[in-house]
């Protein structure tokens, strides 16, 4: 159970420090108003409980120190001038790291860890480096342990008597934020008071029936105190009254009972709760029926268990979720898909629907194709509307890219500023994280190798910083992904020159611009003369282009000299549906991915050349390819080399091989929703999965890829068998 | 070989039965999703015989197996008299071709007797139990062992 809590944790980090990143970038930019860093402060402020409640302990530290400098940021003791907000900008991608160190379990760059503790202590005053967050487990998670040693004699003690009202949590405030902030006044004891709480019966869901005595020894003036409750002012009732030093008896009861990890509010409660209640368990969906019922069995008159329980898991979900701009919902993955897939079945079902009326022998049916055309429109609106919930603003991918660039440009000592724009236009979740890679892979390049270096920039009249946008944008059915710098552009003489020497084209080979620009997608390139530590990792664009093209788009590259260069990415919108050509093969209807044919002819027996005993090729303006009978190597029929000339669909492989795939006919251009064979039947050879036609059929959908591969492979198999008979007589 | 049927209460359980290849089956009516009728399926390459391809379920694909080859009796000539057992199997639909449909029989779970010894390993393992139903033996089919995970039986 702890598993799921820890889960939903680190997904409340993800978002926690996308709002952290979005607000120290808005910073960045000048907007440094109380709003926006207060923001900041919560997000590093709530990933630090959520961390401490789980002994992260790496991670609390480092999020206290960041809180701290930040704390005084917002309370304006410290200017936030260019050099500090690089640093929270080191500090937040660190923080980050810690997050995924402890998901992961990976190792922490214990270097850079010290060197940016210290670089934040720095801006932290003494006294108040001395706290220390005490991790907390999750049981004792509603009550903050007192942190300071006993008051000392001149300190005020304040009695605060605070009772919320339901309104606070339903804004998704929680107390226990509240006291953490207090104790970090000082010596805080917090007494629970459920006097207010009714019988089990009479209690409402939502309803606020708790209160707290809280008793604060502080150094810190009122306005302090009543800063902390600032966020939910009208949100509660509250009562500050300072008075003398009588509850030193209450504080030496609140250490003892924090030596006992025990806090008072618990300790009051766990007399009425039975052993095996796992209290400090808290599910993410508490099933209360079930748990109250087995309270009241035991004790009667204290369902509070329950109630302290839910509330900081609820309303701890809903202060992650009140700072972002809008409220969400997390759904599993599988119930959108399942809807996707209903809806899809919509459609066709619309499509047989209108089939078998227009066929029907009525007189009129005016009518009902209004109707139908109504019903489709629907179909339509719903499909969208589903769609858009896999659709996600590619804003947080953009986020992390600013810290590629950060990195990039801090490695290669250049300067670079990555501006983005379209950061709201939406885009498959799928594909968003399978574009991380080469989008970074694209952007560490533009800094390394387009970006040039701030004095040759200054030689030739530009900003010593160099700039890279970063756009997105829908353009008629795909998606648009760019990366443009303002570097010196592409060297196309030096990447021709790079591409003879390493023997990838011939010298005298004739190229126009954009093929010598293609050349560094080709594998084994890289214009990295030495391996630096950036780009050169040994990996080229190839690898961007074949991670593109698995999502089924393409990149392209233009680059004008002195001006910089554009990397675009296209993709399809969806990874739900694909263009493919419909065609039969052996009488069965199959579909072959557009993106995968390169043209396609019909085929006489001129063009038919037989080369051995079962090899034949196409010959197509001089050149020959093999071609690969796809019913035969689908075992749908057998092979033989007199067939009647069918179409021949021209495919390119990834390594660039180009085969003829002969099929018996083309009918249509269409797009198809993609069912995945998964689970459902294996891994089936030359098929990557299947869809729907119109007329409730499934088609297979061809994977020219593994088809030539299979009977290329076969190929050397025949010879093999042969050779190894001829031995054998 | 124990029973694997559920027999706390003395309630009756009731049973689908059905013929494959002239012979009477039976599968729990609690395994069993829907019967469609046989409609042509599109054929998976490369799929070993008793696998007849697969069908689209309200926008689900789903495999088509012939139980009378998977039983290794001859294979049926599917026509539109037959039917299509929908059954869950590892939570994921799958179609059982069956000649036809007989009737809905409620048994007595003391009425189930084990299989008695048979040379056939197939067999011992693919029936769970026999029952006697007006003189004829109706064979409970142990579906995870017909079906035992669709990624296996077709590799």
């Amino acid at each position: 159970m702890t598993g799921s809590i820890l889960d939903t944790f680190f997904e409340e980090c993800e978002e926690l420090l996308e709002a952290m990143d979005a607000g120290l970038a808005a910073i960045e930019e000048g907007d440094q108003d109380a709003e926006t860093v207060n923001a900041v402060f919560r997000a590093v402020h709530s990933i630090k409980g959520g961390a401490g409640a789980f002994g992260l302990d790496d991670l609390v530290a480092f999020a206290h120190n960041f809180e701290t400098v930040f704390d005084d940021v917002r309370s304006n003791k410290l200017e936030l001038d260019e050099k500090l907000i690089q640093l929270l900008f080191r500090a937040s991608d660190h923080l980050s790291d810690l997050v995924t160190c402890a998901r992961d379990g990976g190792e922490v760059d214990q270097a850079h860890h010290g060197v940016l503790i210290s670089a934040l202590a720095e801006y932290i005053d003494e006294d108040e480096e001395e706290l220390v967050f005490e991790p907390m487990g999750v049981g004792a998670s509603f009550e903050p342990a007192p942190l300071a040693p006993l008051a000392e004699a001149q300190e005020a003690s304040y009695d605060i008597r605070f009772h919320p009202l339901k309104e606070m949590f339903d804004t998704g405030n929680e107390p226990y934020f509240l006291f953490q902030a207090l104790s970090d006044l000082g010596s805080l004891s917090v007494r629970l008071d459920d006097s207010e709480l009714p019988g089990f019966d009479a209690m409402e869901e939502g309803e606020s029936y708790l209160s707290w005595e809280l008793t604060l020894v502080t150094s810190e003036p009122r306005s302090a105190i009543e800063a902390v409750f600032e966020f939910v002012e009208g949100l509660c009732e509250l009562a500050i009254s300072s008075e003398g030093d009588e509850e030193a008896e209450e504080d030496a009861l609140a250490a003892l009972n924090a030596a006992f990890g025990l806090a008072p509010a618990e300790d009051d409660v766990a007399v009425a709760l039975p052993l095996e209640q796992p209290a400090p368990e808290v599910d993410e969906t508490p099933a209360p029926v079930e748990a109250e019922v087995e309270v009241e069995m035991v004790s009667e008159p204290e369902p509070e268990p329950e109630q302290a329980a839910e509330k900081p898991t609820k309303s701890k979900k809903e202060s992650a979720k009140s700072s972002g701009p809008k409220p969400t919902l997390r759904v599993e993955l599988d119930r959108v898909d399942r809807l996707i897939n209903a809806v899809g079945e919509l459609i066709i079902n619309h499509s047989m629907l209108a089939q078998q009326i227009a066929n029907l022998d009525a007189s009129d049916t005016r009518d009902v194709e209004t109707e139908l055309e109504g019903f489709k429109n629907l179909a339509r609106d719903i499909q969208e509307g589903v769609m858009a919930i896999r659709a996600q603003p590619v804003k947080p991918l953009f986020q992390r890219m600013a810290r590629i660039v950060r990195e990039a440009s801090a490695a290669t000592g250049k300067t670079a500023k990555l501006v983005t724009i379209g950061e709201t236009t939406e885009v498959d979740k799928t594909v968003i994280e399978r574009l991380a890679d080469p989008l970074t892979h694209i952007l560490r390049n533009a800094v390394d190798h387009g970006i040039e270096s701030p004095e040759a920039r200054a030689a030739a009249g530009k900003d010593k910083a160099g700039e890279i946008r970063l756009t997105a944008a829908h353009r008629s059915g795909s998606v648009c992904i760019e990366v443009k710098d303002d570097g010196a552009g592409l060297n196309r003489t030096k990447i021709r020159q790079i591409a003879i020497d390493k023997g990838l084209i011939p010298e005298n080979a004739e190229l126009n611009d954009s093929e010598i620009d293609n050349l560094l997608f080709l594998p084994g390139f890289s214009t990295a003369k030495e391996i630096s530590n950036l780009s050169g990792r040994g990996v080229g664009m190839d690898v961007v282009k074949n991670a593109v093209a698995a999502l089924g788009g393409r990149v392209n590259i233009s680059s004008t000299p002195g001006d910089g260069s554009v990397f675009s990415i296209i993709l399809p919108l969806t990874l739900a549906v694909m263009d493919g050509m419909v065609v039969s093969v052996a009488g069965h209807t199959m579909v072959v991915p557009i993106t995968a044919i390169v043209e396609t002819m019909r085929g006489n027996d001129d063009m038919i050349n037989n080369l051995g005993a079962d090899g034949t090729l196409l010959s197509i303006r001089g050149s020959f390819v093999p071609i690969c009978d796809v019913a035969g190597s689908l075992g749908l029929r057998c092979s033989s080399h007199n067939e009647p000339a069918g179409v021949y669909l021209l495919v390119e492989t990834e390594n660039g091989d180009r085969c003829a795939l002969a099929v018996d006919d083309i009918h249509d251009q269409r797009q198809v929703v993609i069912k995945s064979l998964d689970g459902v039947c294996g891994n089936v050879p030359g098929v990557s999965a299947a869809t729907i036609l119109g007329d409730g059929k499934i088609a297979m959908i061809l994977d020219p890829e593994s088809i030539v591969t299979a009977s290329s492979s076969a190929a050397v198999f025949d010879t093999d068998r042969r050779m190894s008979n001829a031995i054998a007589s | 070989m124990q029973l694997q049927v559920e027999s706390k209460h003395t309630e009756q359980s009731e049973f689908v039965s059905f013929t494959v290849a002239g012979q009477a089956f039976c599968l729990k009516i609690t395994q069993i999703r829907e019967i469609r009728r046989w409609q042509p399926v599109t054929v998976l390459p490369h799929a070993p015989a008793d696998v007849l391809g697969v069908m689209n379920l309200r926008g689900a694909v789903i495999p088509i197996y012939d139980l009378s080859a998977r039983f290794g009796l001859e294979q049926t000539e599917a026509s539109e008299r037959n039917v299509v057992i929908v059954v869950s199997v590892n939570q994921k639909p799958v179609g059982l071709l069956a000649e036809s449909v007989s009737e809905i029989i409620s048994i007595d779970p003391d009425d189930i007797q084990e299989t008695p010894q048979v040379d056939s390993r197939n067999t011992m393992d693919f029936i769970q139990g026999i029952i006697s139903q007006n003189d004829e033996m109706v064979r409970i089919i142990n579906l995870n062992a017909v079906i035992s995970s669709p990624e296996q039986v077709d590799l």
